[in-house]
């Protein structure tokens, strides 16, 4: 006689049996875990823009953040504005920090307004106004979190990743390389140009910060291009606001 | 009493040399390639997949017999999917941190040929105990094999170990740089990673030459 698993009728209902098991299984986890999720993803995001803005507890060589206990207070004390660029409208909305640029960048494509937030931080009589951006690297989304000054020079950078290569493009969250940004300017002879993430740097200790580029990783072609055209498409769309800022 | 018999040890045991799932089984190569380029991503990968590796292969030992042969390929993929989601979500929501920098490796070891292969050739005909020792065993021969390879592609390839710069600067040109000592930057590349785990496969079979294969 047949065995029993080996039948048809068994195969079928089996199959129902784990689709529901297994589903209900995760549509519970997944259900059950968001708002603690949500919550964590909050946080990182004050996280980022303090970070980005020198709020942050680096270490010689590594990145560490404000702990998450702290993030929410001090992202109080030092994010004194919060801004909403929508066209020629400027906006105050504190909860522009939760904007969410992927979705802004296609309902560019879809022809609505983008809007743009911009973040501008105190720290020390210093100012800084921070931009988050949204790009693609090699597998998957990369973005980042930049602080200018009014001139449009990098005072701070936190690039994150969602799947690049460990140990080669996922480096571009390591301080060597987001370090090189601080300092480097975003526009040359007053236009802005962006930053080149350059392969054949002839300043691989980065002194010359008027060169708009920094050293790339190797082994990370991809991934740098990524992080240079996000830098070209998404913070030009910034020069309108910070040409007005120094009307 | 010894705490594993002869028989149980032996299957921690004979993964980690002489039935490698590497090197001798050819398993899981993909992920060889991918992740090694620096040691500290070859040690979270090692220890991701001991993880999954020994409780699947308990889950699908347990499931071994009302499992339809038909579709068990399909029944292992799930058990491994969703094993691998829930740890994901759990750690997104209790350890953010650590799951940022596992979240890589998520699609790797859902598609890692080792822990389909040890479901399908052992977990299926054996009990739970048996197989977990077996699971824990080969996820340890490859992470032995991943921790060698990464730790020659790192130290080659970027002069660091850890992270650390065991070797020097090599902007700053001190340590063994003042010679004129260059990182290879080929290491960094997936070949380099074919061609380290070539090597270790030729230094095992020419030890133990009954691994060599007749043709």
């Amino acid at each position: 006689m047949e065995k029993r698993t080996e039948k048809n009728v068994y195969t079928i209902l089996f199959s129902i049996g784990m689709v529901i098991v297994v589903g209900s299984l995760l549509a519970f986890a997944a259900s059950a875990l968001k708002p603690t999720i949500d919550e964590n993803k909050r946080l990182e995001k004050q996280q980022n823009i303090l970070y980005a803005m020198g709020v942050n507890e680096n270490d010689e060589s590594s990145a560490n953040f404000v702990s998450t206990d702290v993030a929410p207070e001090l992202f109080d004390q030092y994010i004194t504005k919060q801004l909403v660029i929508q066209g020629n409208d400027i906006t105050e909305d504190d909860q522009a920090y939760l904007i969410d640029v992927k979705k802004e960048q296609a309902n560019a494509k879809a022809g609505l307004e983008r809007k743009l937030p911009v973040f501008i931080g105190e720290k020390d009589g210093k100012t800084y106004y921070i931009a988050p951006i949204y790009g693609k690297g090699l597998w998957d989304a990369i973005w980042a979190y930049v602080a200018m000054d009014e001139d449009m020079v990098i005072q701070g950078a936190y690039f994150d990743h969602k799947g690049e290569t460990p140990g080669l493009g996922a480096n571009i969250k390591q301080r060597f390389f987001m370090d090189d940004f601080i300092g480097e300017h975003l526009k040359s002879d007053g236009k802005f140009v962006g930053i080149d993430v350059a392969k054949s740097n002839a300043d691989p200790k980065n002194e010359d910060k008027t060169d708009n580029e920094v050293d790339a990783i190797a082994g990370a072609t991809i991934t740098g291009n990524g992080v240079a055209a996000m830098i070209k498409s998404d913070l030009k769309l910034y020069v309108p606001f910070f040409n007005n800022l120094k009307k | 009493m010894a705490l594993l018999s002869k028989k149980d040890s032996k299957l921690i045991l004979d993964p980690l040399t002489d039935n490698n799932p590497i090197t001798i089984q050819v398993l899981g190569i993909c992920s060889a390639l991918a992740i090694t380029a620096e040691l500290n991503a070859s040690i979270v990968m090692a220890i991701s997949v001991l993880f999954v590796l020994g409780l699947g292969n308990v889950v699908i030992s347990l499931m071994r017999n009302i499992i339809p042969s038909k579709i068990r390929i399909i029944v292992q993929l799930v058990v491994v999917a969703t094993l691998v989601i829930i740890v994901d979500q759990v750690l997104k929501a209790f350890a953010y941190e650590l799951s940022k920098t596992l979240s890589v490796f998520v699609g790797l070891i859902i598609t890692n040929c080792i822990i389909m292969g040890r479901f399908e050739a052992f977990a299926l005909g054996n009990g739970p105990w048996r197989s977990f020792l077996d699971g824990v065993g080969n996820a340890a021969g490859y992470g032995i094999i991943l921790v060698i390879v990464g730790f020659f592609r790192e130290l080659l390839g970027s002069g660091t170990l850890l992270g650390f710069k065991v070797l020097g600067d090599p902007i700053e040109k001190t340590g063994i740089y003042a010679i004129g000592y260059e990182n290879n930057g080929f290491m960094l590349l997936s070949p380099m990673a074919l061609i380290v785990v070539g090597i270790i496969i030729w230094v095992q079979r020419t030890r133990n030459k009954a691994l060599v294969e007749d043709h």
